[in-house]
């Protein structure tokens, strides 16, 4: 088992930019008579925030790590690693958190570093942040955390269509000696690499003309080898089994009180998984917020969309002490004890193109 | 675990489905009100009470309630 505990990081800041463009579920085609009302009512998802051709999850993040920089008051120089963690970068090469160092005009000193994690991506990301921070030698991390899903779908593809978001996310880190630690435990199950998968346009199977046509798997089942599909029963069973077994475990292993939680933040797959999770967890309903309602699965963004949606007051006013956990494509996951003290925390940006 | 509890847990997750119509030999995907939404309830159902992980590939090689419940036995 993972287990990790990692000292002298705080979290400093929190924002998060999702596209203008709204979709609602009860108008799209891919659903016969009265299926929406029950897809809507099992994933309690009833909109999401959509980009449009010319944004890309790079822009999102862009816009609220530009914001967050400027309300923290730090200098631009003085970020000394920059993480773009995402599925949905700009170009297969070179690497978009270069593209973001340049943009957000960070030093040419700073290291940068894509890491392609889709749902679990800002649990895992947190963590490799802090393992390199952990040292002292950089003192300040900008980890951006996004997708654009519906760029990777098929419009035509019930099974995915009513599910996911777009959505950016940043998050400020710096090193503190002060800083309580933060545990994890992070786990990794590649056999089901399948189970959410773009078959095509990677290096495995390039994009062919065969890869470009969209194939009949079902009614309303319509998609290309370029497209991204999910074995949504196989992520549902891996989601309801894995993530409450994780956080059981990190409470055990640590220690730690789950009382004194102020907020269980987990990725908003959709709202009967994560309302089976919390259930075996047994974490209150109170402290359990969700936002998959207006904004649906935006993989790895769900987390700090969670929190400056929901919890923005309590994050900005008081010490707070989270439990998040998140699970996905990997199929991986992990889960994330930790303190804050008073951050700063953005309302909710909205993308103007 | 005896089927007839198998069943009657299966056929919790229908609403509209009486429970009467449940037999060991039921093809459950034939039935009016089968979706992959109820697919999922049978899924988490399982989960909760035998602690086994079904994954999509038994849903769909499953074709009798008597077929999942073997491969829930197995598991055990």
């Amino acid at each position: 088992m993972a287990f990790l505990s990692i000292p002298h990081v705080s979290i400093r800041g929190v924002a998060a930019c999702v596209p203008g463009n709204i979709e609602e579920n009860i108008d799209l085609d891919v659903f016969k008579e009265g299926e929406a009302e029950r897809v809507i009512a099992q994933t309690g998802i009833e909109r999401k925030h959509i980009a449009d051709e010319h944004t890309t999850t790079s822009d999102l993040c862009f816009r609220a790590a530009d914001d967050l920089l400027n309300k923290l008051g730090w200098e631009r120089e003085s970020v000394q690693l920059l993480l773009f963690v995402s599925t949905t970068r700009d170009y297969i090469s070179p690497q978009t958190s270069c593209i973001l160092q340049d943009r957000l005009k960070l030093s040419e000193e700073c290291i940068t570093i894509d890491m392609p994690y889709g749902c679990p991506g800002w649990v895992i990301g947190l963590f490799d942040a802090l393992s390199m921070m952990q040292s002292g030698q950089i003192k300040r991390t900008l980890l951006l955390c996004g997708d654009t899903p519906s760029k990777m779908m098929s419009p035509m593809d019930k099974e995915t269509r009513p599910l996911f978001g777009d959505a950016g996310s940043a998050t400020a880190l710096e090193f503190d000696v002060n800083a309580p630690q933060m545990e994890f435990h992070i786990g990794t199950r590649g056999k089901d690499y399948e189970s959410i998968i773009t078959p095509a346009g990677g290096f495995r199977h390039r994009v062919t003309e065969e890869s470009l046509k969209y194939v009949t798997y079902g009614e309303h089942l319509v998609r290309r080898a370029v497209d991204q599909s999910m074995d949504g029963m196989n992520v549902f069973a891996f989601g309801i089994s894995v993530a409450p077994r994780s956080i059981h475990s990190l409470l055990e292993k640590y220690e730690l009180d789950m009382n004194t939680v102020d907020y269980w933040l987990f990725h908003q797959a959709n709202q009967y998984m994560i309302e089976k999770i919390r259930k075996k967890v047994k974490a209150d309903k109170e402290k359990t917020p969700s936002i998959l309602k207006d904004f649906g699965n935006v993989s790895n963004a769900s987390i700090p969309l969670l929190i400056v949606c929901k919890c923005l007051e309590a994050y900005r006013t008081r010490s707070i002490e989270s439990v998040a956990c998140a699970f996905g494509t990997g199929l991986a996951w992990g889960t994330v004890h930790f303190r804050t003290d008073r951050i700063v925390c953005l309302p909710l940006i909205e993308y103007e193109g | 675990m005896e089927i007839q509890d198998f069943i009657e847990k299966f056929a919790e997750q229908f609403d509209d489905t009486d429970v009467l119509e449940f037999t060991p030999k039921t093809v459950f995907k034939e039935l009016d009100e089968w979706n992959s939404l109820i697919a999922l309830s049978v899924i988490a159902m399982v989960d909760e009470e035998y602690a086994v992980t079904l994954k999509g590939d038994d849903i769909r090689n499953s074709a009798t309630v008597e077929d999942l419940y073997t491969i829930v036995k197995g598991r055990l």
